[in-house]
C-alpha cells in the first residue's frame, strides 16, 4: 500500500506523458485519478498510523553500495512523513482537478498534467527517504519538476529565465545540502537517519579543522544543511528565485511554490532535528534567518502590484515564521504551521488564479477592483483564505501562529523574546499587505479599462470545488488538528522530533495571548480606510518617503546586488579565461607557438639549400677554414 | 577457457574493415553497411558473453593469452580485470552506435568511414586488453592514426588546423611514455605489466617516470592546460568522430591512470597528488566559466567534457573506494551522455548546418520527441540525481572530501556552474522563440536517429537509478588498486 501511494503519481506521470494519442481528456482523467487514489490511501496511512502506531520502513532495493557506503529506496513511514505525505497527496490531488479547468485554453495539457505527477512522485520520495541521499534525489527532483513547470509556457522569455533562475540558486542551496552530506558520511560513516541520529550524542564534542579553523562538526552538518533548507524554501539571500517562478502558470503555484515543495526546508530541518538540537548556534541561525525572511518578505509585500507576487512574498515571510518555529525548538508547531499553511495559501493561489482567469490574464490588482459581486464565489474563498493567513481567532492560522509566538515567548531566551516580537510585528504587516490585496482587488471602483466589467466571469464548477474543499481546511485544519500536532498531552510526533530542553515557562500572560488577535483585527478597519476610503495619506507618506518606497519595491535591490556581483564578473571571467587564457596564452605559446617556431627555424634551413654551386663551397669553405683553426690551435 | 576471447573481440571488427575494403565498390555502400553493422553488433554480444562469464570475485586479471612476439623481448599479453571490462563493454556499445550515426549523416567516402571506425574499435579495445606495456603502446598511439583522418577527412571548414593540432598534442606526450617504457625495459628487465607490478620499480626512478607517463594521459585525458586541442578537434570533427573521442578515446587515458599510473608508481603517485588535485580544480572552474560564454554547441560540450574529466582525474587520485569508483562511473557516465549529447548536436547539425546556439530557438515546437531526449540528456550532464552523471560526480566529491575539504567544496561549484551552462544553452536552444525560419521547416527525428537515442537515454537512466551492475563488476578490482596502493605506502614508510 505505501508503494502505491508513492508509485501511483509515477505512472500516472509517465503514462500521461506518453499517451498523449489518446486525447487531452484521458491525460486528465487518468493523472487525477491516480493522485486521487494516491491522497486517499495516503490518509489511510496516517489514520492507520495514528491508530494502531502502524509505522515502518520498507525497502524497495539497494540503490548504491560502494565501501562502505550503502544507500537504499526505501519508503520510510513515520508520524513526519505520513504528516507529509498526506499534506502533499491532498493539495496535489486538488490542483491537479482545478487544471483542468484553469488550462482548458491550454494546447499542452498531457504534459502539463504529467509534470504535475511527476512532481508529486519527487515530492513524495523526498519525504518518505529513510536516508540523506534519497532526500537528495527528491530534493533535486522536485527543484527539476520546478524548472520544467516555471517554463511550461516556454515561448515567453521572462519563463525561462526564471525557470534557469530557480533551477540555479536552488542549485547553490544543494550544494550546501551536499557538503552538509558529505559532512555527516565522513563523520558518521553512514547516510542512513536512523543510524546518523543515533551517534549524533557521541560527536557532540567533535571538531573538523576546515577553512583555516576549528569549528564543532555537528554546528557546520546543521550550517550547511540549512543552506540547502534556505534554498529550497527560499529563506533571505536565496529567495529570489521564488518570486520569479510566479511566472509558472498558477496552479503550479499553488501546489509547489506555496503548499509543498518550499516547505521541502523546514521538512529537512524537523527531520533532523536529532541533530539540530545539539547545536545552539545553528538554532540561533536557523532561527533569525526565519525572523530576517519573515520581516523581509512582509515588508516587501506591502508595495507590490502583482496578485501572484504578493502572494510569493507571503508565502516567503510564512515560511520565515516556520523556520523561526523550528529555530526556537518548537519543530512541531513548525510542522503544524506548515500543515495549515498548505490549506490556506493553496486556496488563496487558487483563488488568485480565479481572479486571474476572470480579468482575462491580468495580474496588476492596481487593474483590478469593485469586481465583489462578479465573482462572488471566489470573492468568498478568497476572505476565508486571508482571514485564515492574517490569524483571525478560531481559522486555521490563528492556531498556528499564535502557537509559534507563545511557544518563542515561553522559552524564556533572548532569540525566543526578538522571535516573539518579531511574530507579532509580520503578524501585523501580514494583515496589512492580504487586506490591501484583498480589498484592492475585489472591493473599490473598477479599474480595468481594457477589459469591461461585464466580461468579468467566475470559475466553472471545476475549478471551486478543489478551493472549497481547500476552504474547509482553512476553516477547520487548526481547530481539528491542533490537540493532535501541538497538545501538550499529545505523543502523536513520537520519536520523529526530538526535544532536548523543552519550554522554560509555564505560563502565557494574557497580553500576549490578546495581542495578535487584537491587532490583525483591527487592521481589517485600518486597511479598508487606507487603500479604499482614503488614498490620499497612503500617497502622501509614498511621496514624503519615496526612497524606502523604492526599496521596497525593488525587493530591497537583491537582484540587482546579484547581477552585479555574480553574474556579470562571472560572464566577464568566463570571456577572459577563453580568449586570453586559451587562445591567447596556451594555444599561443603551445602548439601554435611551437609549429610558428618550427616553420621559422625550416624556413631558415631552406635558404641554405638554394642549389647553386657557390653557396654551396662557400659553406664548404667556411667549415674548412673553421677545421683548420681548431687544428692550428691545437 | 582455451578459446582467445579477447583476441577475437580485438580483432573481429579489423576482418570487418578487411571484408569492406575487398568488396569495396564506389557508390555503392549498403554492403559496407550491412558489414559493419554486423561485426561491430557481433562484438557487442561477444563482450555482452565476456562480461557475463567474467568472474566478480577474483581479483586478478582473467582471460589471459600470452604469445611471444619478438621472442624475449616482446610478448603479446592480453588479460582483463574488473575495470577493463566495463571500458571494452563501454566501446562495443559505442561503436554501433557512431556506425549508425555515420550511415545517417555521412554523405561521402562512407565506406572509408567505416572502414576507420571498425579499425578505431580494434585499437581501442586492444587498449584496454593489453598487459604488455608495448602493446599498450603501440594499441594507444596507433588509435590516434584512424582519428586524424576522421578528422582531417571529414572535418569540417578548419578541420587541417585542428587534425594537425590534434596529432601535435597527443604525440609531445606519448614520445614521453615511449622513453619511459623503454627505461623500464632497462630498470626491471619486462615490459610484462604484471611482472612489473610484482617486481617493483625502485622509489627513485618513479617520479620521473610517473611524470613521462601523466604528460601522455594529461594531454588525452585533457588536463587543463592540454586541453585546448579538445574543442578544436570536437568542433571540426564529424558526429561520429566527436562520440568516439568524447566517450572513448578520453577514457583511454583515465584509465591510462588507473592501471599503470596508480599500479606502477604508487609511491610519486601520492606524491604527486596536489599537483592533480590543483590541475583538476583549474579544469573544473575555468572551463565551466569558458563554456558558459560559448556559442557553439559542439566547443560548449567539449569545455563541458574537460570539466567532467576533472572529476575523473580529481576521483582517481583520492585513493580511496568511493573516489575511485566514482572515478569508473564517471567515466562511464560521461561515455554515455557527452556521446548523446554530440548525437544531438548532429541532428540539429544535419538539418540545418550550423551549431551555433544563437541560430536556433524554439526548437521544441518542431522537433518536440527531439528536444524531450535532448533535455534528457542535459540534465544527464548536469548531474540530476537519477542519471549516471549524478552517481559518479557524488561518489567522486564524496571520496575527494575524506582526503581534502577544499578540494571537494571547490569542485563542488563546478556542479552549479554546470547547471548554468548547460541549462542557458538548452534554453537558448530548445525553448523561446524561433528566430530562424530554417527552424520551422525542420523534421523531427525519424526511427534510426530515435533508436540510438532512446537506447543511451535509458541506459544512462536504468544505471542511474540502479548502478550495482557496474559497481559489483569494479568492486573487487578497485579494492585491488587501494589494497596495493596501502601497501606500497606502508612499505615505503617502513623503509625509512
Amino acid at each position: 500500500m505505501e508503494y502505491l501511494v508513492i508509485f501511483l503519481p509515477l505512472i500516472g506521470s509517465i503514462i500521461t506523458y506518453f499517451g498523449k494519442s489518446f486525447g487531452n481528456l484521458f491525460s486528465q482523467i487518468f493523472s487525477c485519478s491516480m493522485v486521487v487514489i494516491s491522497a486517499v490511501i495516503s490518509c489511510f496511512i496516517f489514520y492507520d498510523g495514528l491508530i494502531n502506531d502502524n509505522y515502518g520502513n520498507y525497502l524497495i532495493f539497494e540503490w548504491i553500495s560502494s565501501g562502505n557506503l550503502n544507500v537504499n529506496w526505501s519508503i520510510k513511514i513515520d508520524p513526519l512523513s505520513s504528516v507529509m505525505i498526506m499534506v502533499v497527496t491532498s493539495v496535489s490531488a486538488l490542483v491537479h482537478i482545478y487544471s483542468i479547468g484553469y488550462m482548458s485554453h491550454d494546447p499542452h495539457k498531457p504534459r502539463f498534467m504529467s509534470y504535475l505527477s511527476l512532481f508529486t512522485f519527487s515530492m513524495l520520495c523526498l519525504v518518505v527517504s529513510d536516508n540523506f541521499l534519497q532526500l537528495f534525489f527528491g530534493w533535486e527532483g522536485v527543484g527539476l519538476c520546478s524548472y520544467l513547470l516555471i517554463g511550461f509556457w516556454f515561448k515567453r522569455e521572462t519563463a525561462n529565465n526564471a525557470a534557469i533562475k530557480a533551477f540555479i540558486v536552488n542549485r547553490v542551496g544543494d550544494f550546501g545540502l551536499a557538503i552538509g552530506i558529505f559532512i555527516i558520511f565522513l563523520i558518521f560513516g553512514t547516510l542512513n537517519f536512523e543510524e546518523v541520529f543515533l551517534l549524533v550524542p557521541e560527536f557532540t564534542k567533535t571538531n573538523l579543522g576546515i577553512f583555516g579553523g576549528e569549528y564543532n562538526v555537528i554546528t557546520l552538518i546543521c550550517v550547511f544543511l540549512f543552506i540547502g533548507a534556505m534554498g529550497k524554501s527560499a529563506q533571505f539571500l536565496l529567495h529570489t528565485w521564488l518570486p520569479d517562478a510566479m511566472e509558472g502558470p498558477t496552479p503550479v503555484s499553488a501546489l509547489i511554490h506555496a503548499a509543498t515543495m518550499v516547505t521541502a526546508g523546514v521538512f529537512l530541518v524537523v527531520r533532523c532535528s536529532p541533530i539540530f538540537e545539539y547545536s545552539q548556534f545553528a538554532m540561533n541561525l536557523v532561527a533569525i534567518t526565519g525572523m530576517i525572511t519573515a520581516l523581509f518578505a512582509a515588508s516587501v509585500a506591502l508595495v507590490q502590484n502583482d496578485i501572484k507576487k504578493i502572494i510569493a512574498y507571503s508565502t516567503c515571510s510564512q515560511l520565515g515564521y516556520m523556520f523561526f518555529a523550528a529555530g526556537v525548538g518548537a519543530y512541531h508547531i513548525a510542522m503544524f504551521h506548515l500543515f495549515t499553511h498548505a490549506f490556506f495559501k493553496a486556496l488563496l493561489f487558487l483563488g488568485a488564479g480565479s481572479v486571474i482567469h476572470a480579468f482575462h490574464e491580468e495580474q496588476d490588482i492596481s487593474k483590478m477592483g469593485g469586481v465583489w459581486k462578479k465573482i462572488p464565489y471566489t470573492m468568498i474563498l478568497m476572505l476565508i483564505g486571508t482571514l485564515a493567513l492574517t490569524g483571525f481567532p478560531f481559522l486555521s492560522g490563528f492556531y498556528s501562529k499564535d502557537a509559534i509566538i507563545e511557544f518563542a515567548y515561553l522559552k524564556d531566551t533572548s532569540v525566543g523574546y526578538y522571535a516573539c516580537s518579531v511574530g507579532v510585528f509580520t503578524a501585523f504587516l501580514t494583515a496589512i499587505y492580504s487586506w490591501r490585496l484583498f480589498f484592492k482587488t475585489f472591493l473599490g471602483k473598477y479599474n480595468n479599462k481594457s477589459i469591461p466589467i461585464e466580461k468579468t466571469h467566475d470559475s466553472p464548477l471545476v475549478m471551486i470545488i478543489p478551493l472549497i474543499i481547500l476552504a474547509i481546511g482553512a476553516l477547520l485544519a487548526g481547530y481539528f488538528f491542533k490537540d493532535l500536532f501541538i497538545g501538550n498531552n499529545s505523543t502523536f510526533w513520537n520519536e520523529s522530533i526530538l526535544f532536548l530542553d523543552f519550554v522554560k515557562l509555564e505560563n502565557i500572560p494574557l497580553w500576549l495571548i490578546i495581542i495578535t488577535p487584537t491587532i490583525i483585527t483591527l487592521a481589517i478597519p485600518f486597511s479598508y480606510f487606507l487603500y479604499i476610503k482614503d488614498k490620499t495619506i497612503l500617497d502622501g507618506v509614498k511621496n514624503s518617503n519615496l526612497p524606502l518606497y523604492n526599496f521596497l519595491l525593488k525587493k530591497w535591490y537583491i537582484d540587482e546586488l546579484y547581477d552585479f556581483i555574480f553574474i556579470k564578473p562571472l560572464k566577464k571571467i568566463g570571456i577572459f579565461f577563453w580568449k586570453k587564457g586559451d587562445q591567447d596564452t596556451i594555444d599561443r605559446y603551445g602548439p601554435d607557438g611551437i609549429s610558428k617556431f618550427i616553420k621559422f627555424i625550416s624556413n631558415k634551413a631552406i635558404q641554405f639549400q638554394s642549389g647553386y654551386i657557390y653557396d654551396y663551397a662557400f659553406v664548404m669553405l667556411i667549415g674548412l677554414s673553421a677545421l683548420i683553426t681548431y687544428l692550428i690551435l691545437n | 577457457m582455451n578459446f582467445p576471447i579477447l583476441s577475437t573481440i580485438i580483432f573481429l571488427p579489423l576482418l570487418g574493415a578487411l571484408f569492406i575494403f575487398i568488396s569495396n565498390k564506389k557508390n555503392e555502400s549498403s554492403s559496407a553497411i550491412y558489414i559493419s553493422i554486423f561485426t561491430s553488433m557481433a562484438n557487442l554480444l561477444l563482450t555482452f558473453f565476456l562480461w557475463y562469464s567474467f568472474d566478480k570475485s577474483f581479483s586478478g586479471f582473467q582471460f589471459i593469452e600470452e604469445k611471444n612476439w619478438i621472442s624475449g623481448l616482446i610478448k603479446f599479453k592480453l588479460g582483463i580485470d574488473g575495470i577493463s571490462i566495463l571500458f571494452i563493454v563501454l566501446t562495443a556499445f559505442i561503436i554501433p552506435i557512431c556506425i549508425i550515426s555515420c550511415v545517417i549523416s555521412v554523405k561521402k567516402r562512407l565506406n572509408e568511414f567505416l572502414i576507420a571506425i571498425l579499425i578505431l574499435e580494434t585499437f581501442m579495445i586492444g587498449v584496454f586488453c593489453s598487459l604488455d606495456l608495448i602493446i599498450f603502446y603501440l594499441f594507444f598511439e596507433a588509435g590516434l592514426i584512424p582519428m586524424f583522418l576522421i578528422i582531417g577527412i571529414w572535418g569540417g571548414p578548419r578541420k587541417i588546423y585542428s587534425a594537425y593540432k590534434f596529432f601535435l598534442f597527443t604525440l609531445l606526450g606519448s614520445v614521453l611514455m615511449l622513453a619511459a617504457i623503454i627505461f623500464i625495459y632497462w630498470a626491471v628487465g619486462t615490459t610484462d605489466y604484471t611482472e612489473i607490478y610484482k617486481l617493483k620499480i625502485a622509489k627513485e626512478y618513479q617520479y620521473l617516470l610517473w611524470l613521462a607517463f601523466f604528460s601522455s594521459f594529461a594531454v588525452k585525458t585533457p588536463m587543463w592546460p592540454v586541453h585546448t586541442w579538445l574543442p578544436d578537434a570536437h568542433v571540426e570533427a564529424p558526429t561520429a568522430g566527436s562520440v568516439i573521442l568524447a566517450a572513448i578515446l578520453l577514457k583511454m587515458a583515465g584509465y591510462g591512470f588507473l592501471r599503470f599510473s596508480l599500479g606502477m608508481f604508487p609511491i610519486a603517485s601520492e606524491f604527486f597528488t596536489p599537483l592533480v588535485f590543483t590541475l583538476s580544480i583549474i579544469a573544473i572552474i575555468y572551463t565551466s566559466l569558458v563554456a558558459l560564454m560559448q556559442d557553439d554547441m559542439k566547443k560548449l560540450i567539449a569545455y563541458s567534457s574537460v570539466a567532467h574529466m576533472g572529476f575523473v582525474t580529481l576521483g582517481i587520485f583520492t585513493f580511496n573506494k568511493q573516489g575511485i569508483e566514482g572515478s569508473m562511473f564517471q567515466m562511464i557516465s560521461h561515455g554515455i551522455i557527452s556521446a548523446a549529447l554530440f548525437l544531438c548536436v548532429g541532428v540539429l547539425y544535419d538539418r540545418t548546418g550550423s551549431r551555433m546556439i544563437k541560430s536556433f530557438g524554439g526548437v521544441v515546437n518542431y522537433l518536440p520527441n527531439f528536444s524531450l531526449i535532448f533535455i534528457i540528456f542535459v540534465l544527464g550532464a548536469l548531474g540530476l540525481p537519477g542519471t549516471t552523471g549524478f552517481i559518479g560526480e557524488f561518489l567522486v566529491l564524496l571520496g575527494a572530501f575524506k582526503i581534502n575539504y577544499l578540494v571537494a567544496i571547490l569542485a563542488s561549484t563546478g556542479v552549479v556552474l554546470c547547471a548554468a551552462y548547460m541549462l542557458w544553452m538548452a534554453k537558448r536552444v530548445v525553448f523561446g522563440n524561433t528566430n530562424n525560419t530554417i527552424v520551422t521547416k525542420l523534421k523531427d527525428i525519424n526511427f534510426l536517429e530515435a533508436t540510438i537515442l532512446i537506447v543511451l537515454c535509458l541506459v544512462s537512466i536504468v544505471f542511474g537509478f540502479y548502478p550495482e551492475p557496474l559497481l559489483n563488476t569494479m568492486d573487487i578490482s578497485v579494492n585491488g588498486i587501494i589494497q596495493n596502493h596501502q601497501n606500497e605506502l606502508t612499505v615505503n614508510l617502513i623503509n625509512k
